[in-house]
């Protein structure tokens, strides 16, 4: 079928004028790159599965969308889900999901690559490929059909979406984005059937191909054994990381309307070294690989030039852990107030060490402080390995206060493993204690918005062995700060028990997840990461229909030898390094951060020979002996 | 410090950009220029950039305006216009570029009234459109609703033709609207007043005039 432009231009002159943020759905924004259709050999739609504006602004997007159109022989373009509005008009015109550089249909295009950062994106993703007019399950696609890919950090449990993605990228992705690409163009000219393509990506190193795996389960219901069906399928997918981090990318595309981030965004360091054991991102994301204050200064530089923007972010888990830090910032600080610029760097430690650093930025103080103090009891920082003193705590909240800014913002997680409700009594004190040094100091101006959220045992950190909260332990610990965090300049803010849950059965389901997250889409389920749009009932008919008990993922106490559905993915850290954390929790022992002293975690041997290829400073760890290469038996089957 | 009067036109990319975003947009296009922009006094100093007329989405202009002031009194008009050809901006073309004296009036307290054509965007038969828009500009009142206000469309109308078809444009209407303080006219309100589905047809900014 050719392509008629102007057709799908015709319709869409009529639709938008009815739509909300109709400058959402049309694309030419500054530094888009449009390329010709026929020029390429590979055509890749890259998917953020909510709306542009926060799609827009994603850096993991922004980096393939630039390392692929790089390349000659590829082109990349963009494709996020439309609102419901847009949805409806699109559907009643008939008019399928287009990607935003060219309008083609994204059915046309080689490869569909989606990020999935977090779980509640799931249902928009079978909305996405509906409106796509691509079918839902992996296994009804034909060769006609686009290739369906995707990785991000929700990826390091694929079983709930296996189903519906063909492969799975795990880990980094700027050079596994190629060796996937390659083997497609391999592919493609081979003549050969969709199967042989999915048995090729299996060979890349960190792609799980799920349709050469079959689970078998135990009569309780929990995994006996993933079964590989093909000898193509390694047994255990380890995942990607860049030796060193590439130069970050600067040619940002400028949204023509407001998004969520309107800004360059610049990663200063991949990975953290703190340890604590709530922390998804802290253990899928070692080793800690530092960039260059040069360099970074230097993409500053560029961005700023090619977009025109007027704030910039350093990104990292935990900037305070940037060992050039104060360089940086004294670097950045003279750059942004000769130019209007406003600097942001999250993630700062809680210590008075960070009120320097904020104020050399001399942004602006209207947003508050942000500390993420997690808990409040010495027993439960010892639990979660996050080791802040109160002292320390309130130390930096007066210093804060008495250094201009009125408003603090700290985060607490309740639902951690082991936690008592005198542990959450506990956040209460804290907070009265905060707030009440800030009134001793700025009188009645004083704020403290404490955040509250809820925790979920994730895969691949010590607590998932864990159970969650029950939604009643949930509704009795918020009732008590609800009921107790109250007084002048204290604000709360918390997540509801239903969310929570759809995060948690999400986050540690298994294959059969497929069917309720199906079925919840079926009932309507979209947008689920938007309070307004998600429906706990909907999510409670899936499970019916499937006849499985959402229980069963949340509520367990795990065997420590249990078989997790994520078992053969590996983040590069050992289940046995996971699980002396988990016991070293039961106990309230510390861990210091790994730069001090390395616990063994796996990274090191996982990523030895990668990091004898490509030594240096940047790479956190300690140091790897070299050792002479002793011959080794390759073995016969891979 | 130096005040130039930019005209430019505002095509399709950024079409669907409203009026609060199009003023960012002028900033960092500054930015990129490497054009210093002079910025407000006060706790939270803004970019000097004033517009002529806010042009409501989905439209395109011919004509639109600002005026922007800049750090730096030594810059030619010329130079303005070179440096920001040189960096252009997708939905931006550079029409004019003059210097304007410091202390006259702000364009936004000028403006009068509008010029718009609006353009079928599939084709149709031009012909029928002269007898209802004669009885358009005969009627002595056109009572309308627009978000629940009722009003009378007709006294913003100063002028209304219809141009004829040629091979590469359907046919167009072309207005002239009142755009006075509590006075301003929507071309998509004539063409619903004529019969017509508002978003059948295509808007552009032709002219705006101002007191002089």
């Amino acid at each position: 079928m050719t392509f008629d432009p102007t057709m799908l231009q015709n319709q869409l002159e009529r639709i938008l004028p009815t739509v909300q943020k109709p400058g959402r759905y049309v694309g030419g924004e500054l530094n888009q790159i449009v390329k010709d259709w026929d020029g390429v050999k590979a055509r890749i739609a890259l998917a953020f599965p909510d709306i542009y504006d926060l799609g827009l602004p994603n850096l993991g997007l922004a980096i393939l969308y630039q390392t692929l159109n790089a390349r000659e022989d590829v082109l990349a373009e963009r494709v996020y889900s439309p609102w419901t509005d847009m949805e409806l008009a699109m559907r009643n015109s008939g008019i399928p999901l287009y990607a935003l550089e060219s309008h083609r249909p994204i059915a046309d295009f080689d490869i569909l690559a989606l990020t999935l950062p977090y779980e509640t994106l799931y249902t928009n993703t079978l909305n996405l490929l509906d409106l796509a007019e691509i079918p839902l399950y992996a296994a009804h696609r034909s060769d006609q059909h686009p290739l369906v890919i995707a990785g991000g950090h929700a990826c390091y449990n694929p079983e709930p979406m296996s189903a519906f993605i063909d492969a799975f990228a795990i880990g980094e992705g700027e050079e596994m984005i190629h060796d996937i690409v390659n083997a497609f163009q391999a592919w493609k000219c081979s003549g050969q059937p969709r199967a042989a393509l999915l048995k090729a990506l299996a060979q890349v190193p960190g792609v799980y191909v799920p349709a050469l795996y079959e689970p078998d389960y135990n009569p309780d219901g929990t995994l006996r054994e993933l079964r590989t069906l093909d000898l193509a399928a390694p047994r255990r997918i380890t995942k990607r990381i860049v030796a060193k981090l590439p130069p970050p990318p600067t040619n940002f595309i400028v949204p023509s309307i407001d998004v969520v981030h309107n800004r360059v965004a610049v990663e200063i360091m991949r990975g953290c070294t703190r340890g604590c054991r709530f922390c998804h991102a802290g253990f899928i994301n070692r080793p800690v690989r530092e960039r260059p204050v040069e360099e970074i200064l230097q993409a500053v530089q560029t961005a700023l030039k090619q977009t025109g923007y007027e704030e910039v972010a350093l990104l990292s888990l935990s900037s305070s852990d940037y060992t050039q830090i104060v360089d940086l910032v004294d670097q950045i600080s003279k750059h942004a107030s000769e130019n209007h610029l406003t600097i942001s760097l999250p993630s700062l430690r809680i210590e008075t060490f960070s009120i320097d650093l904020m104020d050399k930025l001399k942004g602006s103080r209207q947003g508050g402080f942000t500390l993420a103090p997690e808990a409040a009891t010495d027993r439960m920082r010892a639990t979660i390995n996050k080791p802040i003193a109160a002292e320390q705590l309130l130390e930096t909240a007066r210093a804060i206060y008495s250094r201009g800014w009125s408003t603090i913002k700290l985060y607490f997680m309740i639902g951690h493993p082991s936690e008592t409700l005198e542990d959450v009594r506990a956040i209460v004190d804290l907070c009265k204690a905060v707030i009440a040094e800030g009134r001793k100091i700025i009188g009645k101006r004083a704020v403290l918005h404490a955040g509250v959220s809820t925790f979920v045992p994730k895969p691949h950190t010590p607590f998932q062995w864990a159970p969650c909260d029950t939604q009643e332990q949930i509704q009795a610990k918020q009732q008590l700060l609800r009921s107790e965090l109250r007084g002048p300049g204290l604000k709360i803010t918390w997540t509801s028990p239903k969310d929570t849950m759809l995060e948690a059965w999400l986050s540690r389901g298994d294959r059969r997840m497929a069917q309720v997250i199906y079925n919840a889409w079926q009932n309507g389920a979209k947008f689920d990461a938007w309070q307004d749009q998600y429906h706990y009932e909907t999510w409670q008919a899936g499970f019916e229909q499937a006849g499985i008990d959402p229980a069963f993922y949340t509520h367990r106490m795990r065997a420590e030898d249990e078989i997790f559905p994520w078992d053969h993915i590996s983040p590069g850290v050992r289940k046995s390094f996971l699980l002396g954390e988990y016991r070293a929790s039961q106990t309230q022992s510390f861990r210091s951060d790994c730069r001090e002293s390395c616990f063994a975690c796996g990274i090191l041997p996982t990523f030895a020979e990668l990091r004898r290829a490509d030594p240096g400073k940047h790479w956190m760890c300690p140091e790897v002996p070299i050792r002479k290469k002793k011959a080794v038996l390759e073995p016969i089957v891979p | 410090m130096m005040r130039c009067r930019i005209t430019y036109r505002k095509t399709a990319p950024l079409r669907y950009t409203g009026n609060l975003d199009i003023q960012k947009i002028w900033e960092r296009y500054l930015r990129r220029a490497g054009l210093p922009v002079a910025y407000s006094q006060g706790f939270h100093p803004q970019p000097r950039i004033q517009q002529a007329c806010p042009l409501p989405l989905g439209f395109l202009s011919q004509a639109e305006l600002a005026d922007i002031y800049l750090d730096d009194d030594t810059l030619r008009p010329g130079e303005i216009t070179r440096s920001l050809q040189t960096m252009p901006y997708p939905g931006i073309e550079i029409a004019a570029v003059e210097q304007v004296d410091l202390t006259e009036a702000t364009l936004a307290g000028r403006v009068t009234a509008t010029e718009y054509l609006a353009e079928w965007i599939d084709p149709i038969d031009a012909d029928q459109f002269a007898p209802k828009v004669t009885a358009l500009l005969n009627a002595p009142q056109l009572l309308r609703s627009r978000r629940e206000k009722d009003y009378d469309l007709r006294p913003l109308i100063e002028a209304l033709d219809v141009l004829p078809a040629d091979s590469t444009h359907n046919a167009i209407l072309r207005m002239q609207l009142s755009a006075r303080q509590g006075a301003t006219g929507r071309p998509e309100e004539v063409v619903s007043a004529l019969g017509y589905a508002p978003f059948d047809a295509r808007y552009t900014r032709t002219r705006i005039m101002f007191t002089p």
